[in-house]
């Protein structure tokens, strides 16, 4: 479902990072791992249309992100990319079904009380869609966020460091519902981690080493 | 959900910054509005009663007083003229029309004022009840007067000297209450109205007996060769005068006051004289609430700009999840402007609240305040509000827009 041809990044002031030619069909499931630096949040953020490559194409859904205006990327950023960040950073004046609602009303889709329902139900949230935030445990806010990164039903679920700061029972079930929700979306998953308990769980692992220019 | 709503929620999620602000912005606005509804009340108030009246002949002295006097019935007389006089003018050729005034008493602090009915008709008086006086020491009460006195028709009072409450009472000599006037909104809802005569038949022969009266008296006589045909002195307070033509502003005031021994004043010249000495006050009221105006609008925008910092999650998850950055540019500005436009309802409503309330606790005498009345500057003043808005809101709308996601996010 995404497909990296030849793509390079380089942050102002920075190292360029090269990325292997990586693709990953409809319902793939993959891990991408790498120490610090070696560019897995970029990657996530170029896969995101968060970023443009300096040099290279990133295609998603067939569709080349580097040939989308700014709004358009927006806009099919929206529609396409789930993206559960490290953090769950939920809109804290927002009940959690309006965390959900924003998602759907952004991506300029419908806004579907049952669908939102539906997604709560299926992480275990049936019941707190009226709670704000701030009522909200550590782990239910990060189910939340996952919630709101599929409610739109997207082809490409990013997660970065989703178990950084979880138990092995709970680092455990965020991974299976992470791929249980991406089944349900008809998303292909791609985890950024170097948790090895997540590594473990993955058959398709992509190895970011450190750039060329840092090698040399 | 919709951006006005998040905008909206935003704003709540943060009740004491917004409700600071809010109140800080309607302050302001309510007090330039109730100027605004105070000064044009005023001015209204001030020109139609002058209206029909193109000039005032008295005793010589402050023009100013002259009008606030026989015109407003808000400050004691200069002195008084002979009828005499008055009758010649009366006759001159540049006049349409005259009402003569005689002041001298009160009836609980509402002036009686002798007159013809003529008088009632500037005002388009009309009679609630009784009919208009015929004889002397017969009186018609202003709508006001009646109700404050509770005098029925038919009834008798004494009235008391002098133009204020409390002076001495007339109490050989009642009037007899035989008209009451329905209300006009105007200032003879505040005056007791009587023919000439009673004025006189109250005042005569009293006056040099009593030299505290003689001083506070305006009708007292000036020298016993005013005396008419009945040996008695005839002198009126004023002669309000209708020009014929509108020709006559150039040539009458100049012949009388040149050639008479009285003073000519126009009360559309002395209302706007009045008006700008009161206008110095009103001008740094008007100050005092654009600063208010101001520091709400700074107020609110270091909110918006501190927040900022925290709400960079936001604005990076709004992105994340397919927002613009117009669109975050936008919701920022509308928050802003929500509470701008919040304030100035608010604002507006409170003016005319605080109006209202004033004229029905007779803060202002003489003058009825309601807030039942708009002016089109409250629309400027809207406009002004919206605008300290999308000012105060400006900066932090564009830092949103340059919101970078893809750093927000990495950080932990």
């Amino acid at each position: 479902m995404f497909q990296l041809d030849s793509v390079r990044h380089r942050y102002p002031g920075g190292a360029e990072l090269a990325f292997p030619d990586w693709s990953l069909a409809q319902g793939g499931r993959a891990v991408l791992v790498g120490p610090s630096g070696s560019g897995k949040t970029t990657l996530l953020s170029l896969l995101g249309g968060l970023l443009r490559p300096s040099a290279g194409k990133v295609s998603l859904a067939g569709q080349d992100l580097g040939a989308l205006p700014p709004g358009k990327l927006d806009a099919f950023r929206g529609r396409q990319v789930g993206f559960v960040p490290q953090r769950p950073h939920l809109i804290a004046s927002l009940t959690v079904a309006d965390n959900l609602r924003l998602a759907q009303y952004l991506a300029h889709l419908p806004q579907d009380s049952q669908r939102i329902e539906a997604v709560l139900h299926e992480l275990g949230l049936a019941g707190l869609g009226n709670r704000k935030p701030h009522q909200l445990s550590q782990g239910q806010a990060q189910r939340v966020a996952i919630g709101r990164a599929v409610v739109n039903r997207p082809a490409l679920l990013l997660a970065d460091e989703p178990t950084a700061s979880l138990d092995d029972d709970a680092a455990e079930a965020v991974v299976s519902l992470l791929q249980k929700v991406a089944d349900e979306a008809g998303a292909c998953l791609l985890v950024a981690s170097h948790d090895s308990r997540v590594k473990d769980r993955f058959e398709t692992r992509f190895a970011l080493g450190v750039s060329k220019e840092q090698a040399a | 959900m919709n951006i006005v709503r998040l905008s909206l929620k935003q704003l709540a999620a943060r009740p004491l910054h917004t409700a600071l602000n809010a109140i800080l912005l309607a302050l302001g606005i309510a007090t330039i509005a109730m100027l605004m509804l105070f000064n044009a009340q005023m001015q209204d108030k001030l020109m139609r009663t002058a209206e029909g009246i193109d000039l005032v002949v008295g005793a010589k002295g402050s023009p100013l007083q002259l009008i606030l006097s026989t015109v407003y019935h808000a400050d004691i007389p200069p002195g008084n003229i002979p009828k005499r006089e008055a009758d010649k003018l009366a006759k001159h050729p540049l006049v349409e029309s005259t009402v003569p005034l005689a002041l001298g008493d009160n009836l609980l602090g509402y002036r009686i004022v002798g007159t013809t009915p003529a008088y009632i008709d500037l005002y388009g008086g009309k009679l609630a009840s009784g009919k208009l006086w015929s004889v002397s020491m017969e009186a018609v009460l202003g709508a006001n007067v009646a109700k404050k006195s509770q005098l029925q028709l038919g009834q008798e009072f004494a009235s008391s000297h002098g133009l204020a409450a409390g002076g001495h009472l007339h109490d050989d000599n009642k009037y007899q209450v035989v008209g009451i006037l329905a209300p006009t909104g105007t200032i003879i809802d505040d005056l007791v109205l009587t023919d000439l005569q009673s004025v006189w038949d109250l005042h005569e022969g009293q006056e040099s007996t009593n030299p505290v009266y003689q001083q506070a008296n305006p009708l007292a006589p000036a020298k016993p060769a005013d005396d008419e045909e009945d040996g008695k002195p005839r002198e009126i307070t004023a002669l309000l005068i209708k020009y014929k033509t509108p020709l006559a502003v150039l040539a009458l005031p100049r012949q009388i006051n040149a050639n008479t021994n009285m003073q000519a004043a126009s009360p559309a010249l002395e209302s706007a004289r009045l008006l700008h000495i009161v206008g110095f006050g009103l001008d740094a009221f008007r100050a005092f609430a654009l600063i208010l105006i101001v520091s709400a609008g700074l107020s609110l925008f270091v909110a918006l700009y501190t927040t900022l910092k925290e709400r960079r999650y936001d604005l990076a998850v709004m992105r994340l999840l397919g927002s613009t950055r117009l669109r975050l540019f936008s919701a920022v500005l509308l928050e802003g402007v929500l509470l701008a436009v919040g304030s100035a309802a608010l604002g507006l409503l409170a003016g005319h609240l605080v109006t209202e309330w004033a004229g029905r606790s007779g803060l202002t005498p003489g003058l009825t305040l309601t807030g039942h009345y708009w002016v089109p500057e409250e629309g400027w003043l809207a406009l002004l509000a919206l605008g300290v808005g999308i000012l105060a809101s400006l900066l932090p709308a564009i830092q949103a827009y340059r919101t970078d996601i893809g750093t927000v996010l990495s950080e932990r």
